[in-house]
């Protein structure tokens, strides 16, 4: 049986995610989700990068300043990035945005690292749930409001 | 043997099934010229009939497309269809195959299948593609993507139906002149120098078991059929209906093992595959359509593969999947309502009925009459007792010095089995053969490139139905309408399967005909339809990196099953999204990077041994790395089998061979300490007794084995009368009759910490390894007592008839339900284990001699160590994670890096040994290149950008950067410089350099940016 998605109210806000995903582990772990038919909220759009490692600072901060209510980098587990250590330069990186996102009036808690491998389709899925609801209890990014004004 | 003089550097594979169409890509890859038989008008086989493949519900098209239309375009393969070998003469490395090919009345050159002439055929036949549920008409193609892509005429019919009655229609109608009344068949005469037999075996047709009611009742179906059934391009369109009344069945029943383990069609052979697939049929069915109630009635759940107890248990816990252990003693018919009632006997013993809409029948494989009849007969291949090839289990795939055999002709067997076999069957020819390769083989020739520079973006968006995968759940014709807003798409169009032969040949055109210059293909991941895309592109001149695809399956349509609208919504943004990068492709030209035509294998055990023989016997010089001081790996704790390998001899030789070969370099109580490089040209620091060593090679094969788990439970450890299989297994080596007393007894446990929450994996062999162990007993002493409690009993395949010799020698098989485990206590009278029969409904109390716990494999601890060093991934058990479970067995998604042996999951030898002969095969697709087209994504230096603080350089991962040092106007400036060859294409100095100078091509700043605006 399909996992029926809880089914927001009307007028519950749908957060914009932007998700970075490697091509090795955690682009190949949303493909399981799918092979697997795991279902997950539709919130996230997927740019798939070859490492978490080459998801410069710039492409988060300015899905944030466009609007996206989270961002999210999918990389391999600590250890296996398929370019040795990618994926500890992106958490190194993103440790120091998150302090200047602070400065824009950005809460920290939009931007989601995650070690997702191949085989954990099932946790790409959870992930994407978890996020999503998260996001949605944050509200919508105040940034993007401003520029509404 | 023939002379190095007259051997001959092709092979005839017979059969295009997935195991041929694998065999002949694999050798074509190595060097040889490759004719491709097939009996019928196109090649694809079974799987082309399948709708979706376990464990994993890939789509079977889609993953067997590639495939196919790489055949199609190989320029070292000659597909002849309508094809029969009649003869093959001649000698190892010099045959000649003869074969008639039978005429098609259709010019393949010149169809370009309008199917007009489909449309004004007046004759009407049951279309065998469909297993008869719909019609065809006497001129039609075998199923839609076809491969040829052409129509064919059927003058024969089918005894009850007539064929083709020579009206002319088509002729007249055929615009192109294709049609050929008149054509006639064709003797041919192939001169090659190895056979590859792989024409497959044939489903179980159950007329003969009348009790099941086929064919005498509409609601009953076989599984193949069934399979038709679910497919979105079979006869109902995907829509699951029953015969009678078309109607959406809701109480559907799977009957398993029919024409499989039954005496009486002396089918005593299990045929491995039918559990898993009813399983993924029913989960299939329920994902159609959620009311449906899917019940299987069932002996054994033999999951006994990769990730498949994992697969029926989510059939259970998610799908709602109900299993009734049972025999079936009739089915019978409502004649009112067409439902079928199933009287049977469940596992207490009680006879009872329940009623269905529709019953399928898992029907297992076999060897047809006329298979047994015409090629076995005419080619005079020795047979088992079940009407298959035989072969030696230790040599599993030599039929013959030359001749070849992969697949389910051989045994029945799911399909990536097949695909090692079919790999493994092309190493064998590889090194029959290794002084001919190349001799008769061409290089693909493309036509130049156009040169894009100039034009304005016209983006052609090309979106995939995927039948009813991506189609069923997202609006496809309003994204392409939508893409057609887009600016710069030039042009749009939707596809059934845009993967399909025809498919490429419309982008093509579509290329030339609005002259476009960047492609999109919104369908399923570019991790494994890329190179497909990449190609049709190249041969429209276009360079090959001016596609890009977007995820709209996977990603989108399977994950948002229940919300069409938000998934089509996705659809279109993602299109949006890929539109907004595409604009900005630029082409790439990829470096060249030498091929270091050298081997490493890493673990010396059986499978490595193999692996590095078949790389050897092919011309590669190989390394072989064991950390023990011995070869031998597991089989050091084999003593004997059941299947007739004698193992003493098998270690000897192969350790002989191992260590006499004059290009294998063996290094016993070594381990790998450090890699550099990338495929083609890796650099190894292996430590040695002696001191370290260093190798250069291209490729790299893994092959660390596993080993036997030791227990916590059942008293192992602190009873001296409880022991492992193994550990029971070397005693019995050791053993004399007079050893084993009358009335001795063995009870062994099955399963003991495995198929749990710690170990969710069954490891495949265990159940023969109790089979073997306790015929032994019984062979040393049959007045001894042997018990064996069991959950599911494992002996898959041919394995089954040492489960009825076992039976017949009086051990007693009592199965248990993993709820309720045999429990063992011991007391001043020894030991004592309880368990609860279920047939007998109460508990049953053994007192125990000898009490031996079926434990399976564990993974080595070390794999991830490895793991790391090679940047291959494992999966949640601990077993090397394979690039695809179907059809990429033994690659590694890394390129270059290669599987096999009980490292990859628990198996057996002759399993070992095809699937190491197989990984060979593999690599040296890559090792017969004498170069390799370098990673693409690489990074470059914006050189008026880069400030020279080399950052970039600090960060990189492979030393591929260096400084150097400019004189720009009299002044000396520092810049950045990317080494071309070393570069891999993460990307991280990109995100590292502070002034923009680097960026990665295809992922450049001005590519991803625009993306990036667009998701919001
Ligand atoms: S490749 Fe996955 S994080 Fe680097």
């Amino acid at each position: 049986m399909i996992e029926k998605e809880k089914e927001p109210k009307t007028e519950e806000f749908e957060p914009k995610i932007v998700g970075f995903l490697c091509n090795w582990c955690s682009y190949a772990g949303a493909d399981l989700a799918g092979t697997s038919r795991i279902q997950y909220p539709p919130n996230v759009r997927i740019i798939r990068v070859m490492c978490s490692g080459s998801v410069d600072s710039m492409y988060i901060l300015r899905a944030l300043l466009e609007g996206a209510d989270g961002v999210f980098i999918g990389g391999c587990h600590p250890g296996d990035c398929h370019y040795i250590d990618g994926n500890y330069k992106a958490r190194r990186r993103i440790v120091l945005l998150k302090d200047i996102l602070n400065t824009f009036g950005i809460e920290k808690e939009r931007v989601w690292v995650r070690w997702i491998s191949a085989s954990e389709g099932q946790k790409f899925a959870e992930t994407m749930r978890e996020m999503t609801e998260e996001i949605r209890k944050l509200g919508p990014n105040p940034i993007a409001k401003q520029w509404n004004i | 043997m023939a002379k190095k003089s007259d051997k001959i550097g092709a092979v005839a594979v017979v059969g295009g099934g997935i195991t041929g169409i694998q065999a002949a890509l694999d050798l074509a890859d190595m060097g040889f010229k490759v004719y491709l038989l097939e009996k019928s008008s196109a090649i694809g086989g079974v799987m082309a009939q399948l709708d979706k493949t376990f464990p994993t519900n890939d789509c079977s098209m889609c993953i067997l497309s590639p495939k196919l239309v790489d055949c199609a375009r190989h320029v070292n393969i000659e597909l002849f269809t309508n094809t029969e070998v009649q003869k093959i003469e001649g000698k190892p490395g010099n045959f000649i195959v003869k074969a008639l090919k039978k005429p098609r009345y259709v010019d393949m050159e010149k169809c370009t299948s309008c199917g007009s002439c489909e449309e004004v055929c007046p004759i009407k036949l049951p279309n065998l593609f469909e297993h008869g549920l719909s019609d065809r008409k006497a001129i039609y193609k075998l199923y839609p993507q076809a491969i040829p892509n052409a129509y064919v005429i059927d003058k024969e019919g089918d005894g009850k139906h007539r064929g083709c009655v020579n009206c002319m229609k088509c002729t007249d109608v055929c615009e192109v002149g294709a049609i050929n009344h008149d054509e006639k068949p064709e003797n041919l005469k192939l001169n090659v120098g190895a056979v590859i037999v792989a024409t497959g075996s044939q489903p179980f047709n159950p007329v003969i078991k009348p009790e099941f009611g086929y064919k005498k009742y509409q609601n009953v179906m076989t599984s193949v059929e069934f399979e038709r059934v679910l497919s979105a391009s079979g006869p109902f369109e995907g829509k699951i209906l029953r015969p009678s009344d078309k109607k959406t069945p809701k109480k559907i029943a799977w009957v398993h093992c029919v024409g499989s383990r039954d005496k009486s069609v002396e089918h005593e052979y299990c045929s491995s595959m039918c559990c898993m697939y009813t399983a993924k049929e029913a989960v299939i069915a329920k994902e159609h359509d959620a009311d449906i109630e899917p019940t299987v009635f069932y002996i054994d759940i033999r999951s006994f593969g990769k990730d498949f107890d994992k697969y029926i248990d989510r059939a259970k816990r998610e799908h709602g999947l109900r299993y009734v252990r049972s025999r079936i003693s009739e089915i019978v018919e409502n004649q009112k309502t067409k439902d079928l009632v199933i009287r049977y006997e469940d596992d207490s013993g009680e006879l009872k009925e329940e009623t269905f809409n529709l019953v399928v029948l898992s029907v297992g494989l076999c060897i047809a009459e006329e298979q047994r009849n015409e090629l076995i007969g005419r080619l005079g291949f020795e047979t088992n007792e079940f009407g298959f090839v035989y072969t030696n289990p230790d040599d599993p795939v030599v039929l013959k010095p030359g001749i070849f055999v992969a697949g389910s002709f051989l045994e029945p067997q799911a399909i990536p089995e097949s695909v090692m076999q079919a790999s493994a069957a092309a190493a064998n020819a590889a090194a029959l053969l290794k002084d001919v390769r190349g001799t008769l083989v061409k290089e693909k020739q493309y036509p130049a490139e156009r040169d894009v520079s100039g034009e304005k973006p016209r983006v052609g968006v090309f979106v995939c139905h995927c039948g009813i995968n991506i189609g069923g759940y997202v609006d496809v014709p309003a994204v392409v309408k939508f893409a057609k807003s887009l600016d710069d798409v030039a042009y749009a169009e939707a596809n059934l399967y845009t993967c399909s032969e025809d498919t490429q040949k419309k982008i093509v055109n579509a290329i030339k005909k609005h002259n476009l210059n960047r492609i999109l293909v919104a369908a399923c991941t570019p991790r494994t339809h890329e190179p497909l895309f990449q190609k049709s592109l190249r041969d429209a001149g276009l360079n090959p990196y001016l596609l890009e695809m977007t995820n709209i399956r996977e990603q989108c349509s399977w994950v948002h099953m229940d919300k069409p609208k938000e998934a089509t919504d996705k659809a279109k943004q993602l299109v949006a999204m890929t539109v907004a990068k595409i604009r900005f492709l630029q082409p790439i030209q990829e470096a060249e990077i030498p091929v270091t035509q050298k081997a490493l294998v890493i673990g010396g055990g059986i499978a490595g041994m193999t692996a590095a023989l078949s790389l050897a016997d092919q011309g590669y010089e190989t390394a072989l790395v064991e950390k023990e001081q011995v070869l031998g790996g597991y089989l050091n704790k084999v003593y004997y089998t059941v299947e007739g390998i004698e193992i003493d001899q098998l270690l000897k030789e192969t350790v002989e061979k191992v260590q006499k070969h004059d290009i294998i370099k063996v290094y016993t109580g070594s381990s790998l300490v450090s890699l550099n490089g990338y495929v083609g040209s890796y650099e190894s620091e292996i430590k040695t007794p002696k001191g370290t060593a260093n190798f250069n090679h291209g490729i790299i094969v893994v092959t660390v084995g596993a080993d036997e788990y030791k227990p916590n439970s059942y008293l192992y450890g602190k009873n001296p009368q409880v022991f492992t299989q193994s550990e029971l297994e070397k005693k019995l080596s050791e053993c004399l009759p007079e050893d084993i007393h009358d009335g001795e007894t063995f009870v062994m446990i099955q399963c003991v910490e495995s198929r749990d929450e710690q170990r969710p994996y069954c490891s495949r062999i265990c159940c023969m390894q109790a089979v073997k162990n306790a015929i032994r007993i019984k062979e040393l002493n049959p007045r001894a007592e042997v018990f064996v409690l069991y959950r599911d009993l494992m002996t898959y395949g041919f394995k089954e008839k040492f489960y009825k010799t076992a039976r017949e020698k009086g051990v007693m098989f009592l199965q248990y339900d993993a709820e309720k485990k045999p429990i063992v206590s011991a007391n001043d009278d020894g030991l004592v284990v309880k368990m609860f029969e279920p047939m007998l409904q109460r508990e049953l109390r053994i007192p125990v001699d000898t009490l031996v716990l079926s434990t399976g494999l564990q993974p080595n601890l070390d794999n991830s160590v490895i793991a790391q060093m090679l940047k291959v991934p494992v999966n949640d058990d601990g077993f090397f994670l394979e690039a695809h479970v179907k059809l990429r067995p033994v690659d590694f998604s890394t390129r270059g890096v290669f599987v096999a042996g009980n490292c990859h999951m628990p198996k057996f030898i002759g399993e070992s040994i095809y699937q190491a002969q197989a990984a060979a095969a593999r690599a040296a697709t890559i090792l017969a290149q004498p170069k390799l087209a370098a990673e693409p994504n690489i990074a470059v230096v914006d050189e008026d950008m880069c400030s020279g603080c080399k950052l970039c350089i600090s960060v990189c991962p492979y030393n591929a950067i260096d400084s150097v040092e400019e004189k720009i106007n009299g002044k000396t400036v520092v810049r950045a410089r990317v080494n071309e060859g070393l570069c891999q294409g993460c990307g991280v100095c990109v995100a590292t350099c502070p002034s923009g100078a680097m960026q990665q091509r295809g992922f450049k700043d001005e590519q991803i940016l625009p993306m990036v605006e667009e998701t919001v």
